[in-house]
């Protein structure tokens, strides 16, 4: 198969003492933190109680209306409390599981997939709180709505370390075929492409022997070069089909589903077996970890804990990041829980990380959009950043920005370039948060407005036919007192009182506003 | 890909916090926004890589020319790290980071290496007074200089002295002997050639020059290139000192300080204007390669239109830019008031640049053609 290549990128070293060693399950930690919002969307809301007796794939928090899923206790036990605790992006409120050492499932009933409507598969990937995890962690059944006619199973590791995918799929093989099958099966695609890096030799022939064994129809197996940031979405695509997904588009409009191939295996999990995710495989690795592996850990094991269970920390460890080198998120301190999207805990060691040096200014030697994938122009976009240009921000396209981080890496000026991307990115989403709210506010205000002065005008029609009616009913009695034979006034009134009010809602009805002030 | 939840900037519960809540804490850590791995280059290291690629050429000048070469790099150099000290003093700017950038001493090797090499010490002063402390420092220092310094030095000492300027050592292969050590210092610092020498004997004119002189009384090109000044291509020893640039070059483009559009436009466009009139004409026009190997044109090339501050950033930019020095060193050649034009097309090209870049924006990925 004839391979594109995408603009830019960067040739690191992979880095992958994790990807030796076997996958190694982690034991159970005296706590599981289990955050609401571990996922792209809204937060789950919690359906237990402190005191509540769990069972492993129990639903502890239901998905919220929109974009969400659910969370599920990820061993059996009790839950303990609902409350804020620490994360990697500040505090959050978590559902903290004793467990009782058991770890007893409760699974939901296996469905046969080559027989089941891909409607209720897609349901059973929803039902198991099943998320991107590749490190996004974007619900995947929103991704598995459209149809689509070729689905890429990303095994190409997003950055240098991490290792998940590539220890899932040598010792995991045949249920990540399986799980592409499946996602294959859910979307109506006809063709599934495999994507590894070419380095995974053993995780390739793993992928090809189950292959030949597991009788499924055509699966390609395609290695890809390793050039950061290959495992990203756009790149992967562009690298497999020569085609861009475009600008503020998403890949089904070219006819393309990515998944990762965790997300596949854990898809696979729930629909064949009836386990939802509760556990996720994660690298620990880096010069800071004494035994570096790829560990099967339960979400909501505490990231200390989940260290201990690779030997600990060596006496080197000087930065704590979750996810690889390039995007890691750094913490503070390790009593943070792994959560869903989390595929790496990195300890780097003394030497492996940046030293703080001054900021110097560009001096444009262009490094930055050489290697930029999203072909940007890094160093104006930084300029039009600090000018507070926000004109020239947009027409640099700071939104194809996908923040991974080479420009600032190679910038000799030692400008942190992706910072300022995120915060402008940040700043531009509050923009329109706000413009939407005062938007909102202000339909509002107009609504209350055009409220207030309709039923002013209704209060003036009202006393105006209340005149009328009551000029009519004088004019009737005057009319009947000179009649030889009177009719009972008070009836022949009230019926002309009700013809006037028909009148009245006859003229409202003509100038199209609702008659209903008349209650009042 | 995981998106870096900016932990650095919204504080995670802090370790005291979290131990007076009985959260276990294992460990704390210091944090810092991705990347994380160390930088893999510095300014500082960039301008080393210029400075280690100029050695050659260097070497080769001293070869043919003496020593007098060490005494003008020395000079500069001195003047540029002074002045940009004084500067940066000026300009309420840490000296630390921005003498340790080693981007004075990289102006001033450049401008040294285009006087000629008994020029006198002020000479290297006022050069550097101008691209240090006018055309650098005055439009706010590194990186937001809008022409390159050592060419507006050298530009400006052209202009203002130009006798001086003219007086070129004869290269070694003329049986004259390289002017010492000593009696280069001595030159350099009196303005006076120690006693037996005499600048008829040790100067000789450019090939550039010649050619200009010689062509202005009507001589064919094959009797102007019959001077015993001229080698294979350009002058002799010139055109060897121009391979040794152009292998300074290599070396930058190997270690990707440079990109590669900028010599290939210079050069190309050089020789691409040269070839018809030299076709047309073999007798009134020199041979394209004789352009290219003349004068400042491949330290121009590799060394002086790269400079990317004052260059263009973009791909095509650098192309257009390239092309544009090319062809205005070439205008200058043959029409200017100088033999050799290249530090005035650089001058002219870094005004245009930022217009070049606005109007070569690469496309942005999902844009367009491959969406
Ligand atoms: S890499 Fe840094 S110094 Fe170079 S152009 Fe980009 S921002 Fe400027
Ligand atoms: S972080 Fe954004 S601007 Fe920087 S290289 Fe990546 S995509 Fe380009």
């Amino acid at each position: 198969m004839a391979l594109s290549r995408f603009h830019g990128g960067l040739r690191l070293p992979p880095q992958k003492p994790a990807a030796a060693a076997a996958v190694v399950p982690c034991p159970l930690p005296p706590e599981l933190v289990l955050p609401l919002a571990q996922h792209a969307g809204l937060a789950a809301e919690p359906c237990v109680v402190p005191g509540q007796v769990v069972l492993r794939g129990d639903t502890v928090a239901r998905a919220a209306a929109g974009l969400s899923a659910p969370v599920h206790a990820s061993s059996s036990g009790v839950v303990r409390a609902i409350e804020s605790r620490p994360l990697a992006g500040g505090d959050g409120p978590c559902i903290v599981i004793e467990p009782d050492g058991r770890d007893t499932w409760n699974r939901l009933p296996p469905l046969a997939w080559r027989d089941a409507e891909p409607a209720a598969l897609r349901e059973r990937v929803r039902e198991a709180g099943i998320v991107g995890l590749g490190g996004a962690a974007f619900p995947s059944p929103a991704k598995l709505a459209a149809s689509v006619a070729t689905l890429i199973v990303n095994g190409a590791e997003c950055e240098p370390h991490i290792a998940c995918d590539e220890g899932l799929m040598r010792e995991r093989a045949g249920d990540v075929l399986h799980g592409a099958a499946l996602l294959a099966r859910i979307v109506g695609a006809g063709r599934v492409v495999v994507a590894i890096e070419e380095r995974m030799l053993e995780a390739r022939a793993a992928l090809a022997t189950a292959l030949r064994e597991s009788g499924l129809e055509p699966i390609e197996i395609v290695p890809v070069p390793t050039i950061y940031p290959e495992g990203g979405e756009r790149q992967l695509i562009r690298v497999l089909t020569g085609r861009e997904v475009p600008a503020g588009g998403l890949p089904r409009d070219i006819g393309v589903l990515c998944h990762n191939v965790a997300t596949a295996y854990a898809a696979w999990r729930a629909v064949a077996h009836g386990e939802a995710l509760t556990s996720r495989i994660v690298s620990v690795t880096g010069a800071g970890v004494r035994a570096p592996r790829n560990v099967e850990t339960r979400l909501g094991t505490p990231i200390g804990f989940l260290v201990g269970a690779a030997g600990g920390y060596t006496g080197d460890a000087a930065r704590l990041v979750v996810g690889g080198p390039m995007m890691g998120a750094a913490l503070p301190h390790d009593a943070v829980p792994i959560v869903k999207g989390a595929n790496a805990v990195l300890v780097l060691g003394a030497d492996d990380i940046r030293a703080q040096a001054p900021e110097l200014p560009c001096i444009r030697c262009g490094e930055c959009s050489r290697v930029c994938p999203a072909q940007l122009m890094p160093q104006e976009l930084y300029a039009a950043i600090r000018a507070g240009d926000d004109t020239e921000v947009r027409a640099l396209s700071l939104d194809a920005c996908i923040e991974c981080g080479c420009c600032a890496y190679v910038c000799p000026s030692q400008i942190p370039l992706v910072d300022a991307y995120r915060q402008a990115k940040r700043a531009f989403a509050e923009q329109r948060a706000d413009r939407a709210r005062a938007d909102h506010a202000r339909e509002r205000f107009h609504a209350r407005t055009a409220r207030l002065e309709r039923e002013a005008a209704e209060r003036v029609e009202r006393v105006a036919a209340r005149r009328e009616a009551l000029a009519q009913e004088q004019a009737a009695k005057a009319a009947a007192e000179a009649a030889p034979e009177p009719e009972p006034p008070k009836t022949m009134g009230k019926s002309d009182v009700l013809a006037a009010i028909a009148r009245a809602k006859a003229k409202k009805a003509a100038q199209g506003k609702p008659p209903e002030g008349d209650t009042e | 890909m995981p998106r870096a939840q900016d932990a650095h900037e919204r504080p995670a519960l802090s370790p005291k916090q979290a131990w007076g809540r009985g959260i276990p804490i294992v460990k704390t850590f210091a944090t810092a926004p991705a990347p994380h791995w160390p930088a893999p280059t510095s300014v500082r290291r960039v301008m080393l890589d210029v400075l280690i690629a100029l050695v050659p050429g260097v070497a080769l000048h001293v070869f043919f020319f003496g020593p007098a070469i060490l005494v003008q790099i020395a000079l500069a150099t001195g003047f540029a790290v002074a002045l940009e000290a004084a500067m940066l003093r000026a300009r309420g700017a840490p000296l630390r980071p921005f003498l340790g950038d080693l981007s004075a001493p990289v102006t001033a090797v450049l401008f040294a290496l285009c006087i000629p090499p008994l020029s006198p010490w002020w000479i290297a002063l006022a050069g550097m007074t101008v691209a240090i402390a006018l055309a650098k420092h005055a439009y706010g220092g590194l990186g937001r200089n809008l022409f390159n310094p050592a060419m507006a030095g050298y530009a400006i000492v052209l202009v203002a002295f130009p006798l001086d300027m003219t007086r070129w050592l004869a290269p070694a292969p003329l049986d004259v002997a390289p002017v010492a050590f000593l009696d280069a210092l001595h030159a350099i610092f009196t303005g006076a050639l120690p006693a037996p020498l005499a600048w008829d004997t040790v100067a000789s004119a450019t090939p550039l020059d010649i050619v200009r002189t010689l062509a202005s009384k009507d001589l064919m090109i094959g009797e102007i290139r019959a001077n015993p000044a001229f080698g294979d291509f350009g002058g002799k020893g010139w055109e060897w000192i121009a391979n040794a640039y152009a292998l300074g070059g290599f070396y930058l483009l190997w270690r990707r300080v440079i990109h590669w559009q900028v010599p290939v436009a210079v050069i190309g466009s050089v020789v691409a204007l040269s070839v018809p009139f030299w076709l047309a004409d073999a007798d009134r026009h020199p041979f394209p390669l004789q352009h290219v190997f003349s004068g400042g044109l491949v330290l121009a090339a590799f060394f002086i239109a790269t400079d990317p501050v004052t260059g263009c950033a973009t791909p095509r930019g650098r192309l257009a830019f390239g092309a544009g020095v090319g062809v205005l060193t070439l205008v200058i050649r043959r029409w200017g008031a100088y033999p050799d034009g290249v530090a005035f097309a650089v001058l002219i090209m870094n005004c245009a640049a930022p217009l070049i870049d606005r109007y070569t924006r690469p496309r942005v990925f999902g844009h367009g053609r491959h969406a």
